[in-house]
């Protein structure tokens, strides 16, 4: 069975249409790469399927797990296993991070029927995850976000996610604003949690971070549609041509060649 | 004092509340905060009192002499009707590590604490006020504070009075040149409530404000700070944080004053509230009175709601949207609670709001 299938999904924000009609089969195991200029949708798919309220779903259906996504609130999809890792991190001052996390972790653990873990277990839970992401213990004990560079957000969300152990993981431009070390230990980070169980979608504007996470399937979105589906091949031939090539007008683009 | 002379003092006190009365909404002191249901409660057959009163000798030279109510009825309330004198006394120089408590519960009636702290040149205290009580009831409270050159006094007021209390505390503080104070304020309780601090800094003082109150269902609570800047190279940092959420009101006035000659004053005010429904109500204002002109003040206030992108932010990582309203609701008190020193108060602080937050979302 799929884990998550969207069919003819659209969302607006106020009176503007942004995703136009989305359809897409994941199953279990696979790597999906979302590409896209900027203001194709992309985002507003990652954030539909995570469930902010900014967007108001228009038309079309979302299953995940033969469940009806689309009715569940926020926490219930996360406890269900979806974690979004978000483009923009949000600075939390005053809730710490090791808090944060617990809270999270034991409220989906509560909803699985398992117990929560004590402070000893999450420590040693947190602390082996930490290593994966070559992360500094002290941001444990730092507020959510709060002071963090660009690159430590991006590693705090994935290494999220690894405590977290979702089903299904959307990355959301985690590559924007990394250096190239830190895109290495960030993929790393991801690829060290793909399984035969667990599913990704990874959202970027461009190739580059797809040389370390192999997606099985690329997308193309414009306009809020997918406009192209294939495989990782795909992204190659995006890198060469461009958005331009596939007929797209991406703005970056076209300033890069002024 | 002689039993004359306090008699004296009372009786001047108690004439000038009744020239001065109970302030209405007319006083722009008191334009946000009705003080009628107390002067309900208090204000009918009030006779010149002429109980003796507890006041060691050696306190006698300070009572009275900080706190003025010329200006002030209920100064003046306090001045004619204390009973005793809760009286402080650290010698120069002597460091008194353990914070002192001074525990104020009320006995369900009309009262009028008075506290006298003084602390000589170079010593160091930390004094813990708390008040509390049960059922309805008023408490009056005046505490006057004399911090002599290069002491540090770390004073905390812990307002926890019964939810259908009345409670007017008002804090004078003078202190000394190069003295290190601070006063924090945490508003709990009370259905109407007003706070003062008031603090006159001297040559290099350095002197902290901070002030936390939590309003909830009907409650009103009337935070005025006066911070006067008397003389130069003085410093002030004042931090007030609101939470508000019912039909709760609340109040910052936060007065500044810096005289002709206090130049190189260095000053900042800040007053921070969280509105966390469509019917509470905050008036904030910011009072600064500057005559010297090579100064550095600084002031600003927000009003806000608790933030949506934070909420979805940790919704989406499996907390419970009501549980995530508490932590961020509680993450914004945090800071001031964080400035906290004494470990056990801090500690209390933080299971009463905990509780707080929990009980108002479940």
């Amino acid at each position: 069975m799929a884990l998550l299938e969207i069919k003819d999904l659209h969302a607006a924000v106020g009176d503007r249409e942004i995703l136009k009609g989305i359809s897409l089969t994941i199953n279990p195991g696979e790597v999906h790469a979302i590409m896209g200029p900027n203001g194709s949708g992309k985002s507003t798919l990652a954030q539909v399927l995570a469930g902010r309220d900014l967007y108001v779903v228009t038309g079309g259906q979302v299953i995940y797990d033969g469940k009806d996504l689309l009715a569940m609130t926020p926490e219930d999809r996360a406890r269900e296993g979806i974690f979004l890792a978000f483009q923009y991190p949000v600075e939390i001052p005053g809730v710490s991070n090791m808090y944060f996390l617990k809270a999270a972790l034991n409220a989906i653990r509560k909803h699985r029927g398992l117990a929560e873990l004590d402070a000893m277990d999450f420590i040693s839970l947190v602390q082996d995850r930490m290593k994966l992401l070559e992360m500094d213990q002290e941001l444990l004990n730092r507020a959510v976000n709060t002071g963090f560079s660009g690159g430590e957000k991006k590693r705090n969300e994935i290494f999220q996610m690894a405590v977290l152990e979702p089903r299904l993981a959307i990355l959301d431009e985690t590559d924007s604003g990394l250096d190239i070390d830190a895109l290495r230990t960030v993929a790393a980070g991801v690829n060290a949690l793909r399984s035969p169980q667990r599913a990704m979608i990874v959202v970027t504007h461009y190739q580059r971070l797809l040389n370390y996470i192999v997606p099985d399937y690329v997308h193309v979105l414009a306009e809020g549609r997918i406009v192209k589906s294939g495989g990782k091949e795909l992204a190659l031939e995006l890198e060469e041509s461009g958005y331009a090539g596939l007929g797209i007008v991406d703005e970056e683009e076209a300033v890069g060649k002024l | 004092m002689t039993a004359v002379a306090e008699q004296g003092l009372r009786e001047t006190a108690f004439q000038r509340f009744l020239e001065l009365g109970f302030p209405t909404t007319h006083d722009e002191d008191w334009r946000f905060t009705n003080v009628a249901p107390i002067a309900r409660l208090v204000g009918h057959a009030l006779a010149c009192p002429s109980h003796a009163v507890n006041c060691p000798l050696e306190a006698q030279p300070y009572l009275a002499k900080y706190a003025p109510f010329q200006n002030h009825a209920f100064v003046a309330l306090n001045t004619a009707f204390f009973h005793d004198v809760t009286y402080i006394h650290i010698p120069r120089g002597q460091i008194v590590g353990e914070p002192i408590q001074i525990a104020y519960d009320s006995p369900s009636a009309t009262t009028h604490p008075r506290t006298l702290i003084v602390v000589g040149p170079d010593a160091h205290c930390t004094i813990v006020e708390t008040y509390s009580g049960a059922g309805a009831y008023f408490t009056n409270a005046v505490t006057e504070i004399v911090a002599g050159s290069g002491s540090v006094v770390d004073h905390y007021k812990v307002q926890l009075e019964s939810s259908s209390a009345f409670h007017v505390g008002v804090m004078f503080a003078s202190l000394g040149r190069s003295a290190n104070f601070s006063a924090t304020c945490i508003s709990l309780g009370g259905a109407l409530v007003r706070n003062e601090v008031s603090a006159v800094l001297s040559e290099g003082t350095d002197a902290t404000l901070n002030g936390l109150y939590l309003v909830n269902g009907t409650q009103h609570v009337d935070n005025h700070t006066s911070i006067d800047h008397a003389q130069p190279h003085g410093a002030s940092r004042e931090l007030y944080k609101g939470i508000l959420d019912g039909q709760a009101s609340a109040v910052f006035n936060g007065r500044i004053i810096v005289r002709k000659d206090a130049q190189k004053t260095d000053s900042k005010q800040t007053n921070k509230n969280l509105v966390l429904s469509d019917e509470a109500v905050i008036d904030t204002k910011p009072e600064l009175q500057i005559f010297a002109d090579d100064v550095r003040c600084t002031h600003g206030a927000t009003i806000g709601q608790l933030d949506a992108e934070s909420l979805f932010y940790l919704q989406s990582r499996g907390i419970g949207k009501q549980d995530a309203r508490s932590l961020l609701t509680y993450a914004f008190a945090q800071d001031i609670i964080d400035r906290i020193k004494v470990q056990s108060l801090k500690d209390s602080l933080e299971r009463i709001l905990f509780e707080k937050f929990h009980e108002r979302d479940h």
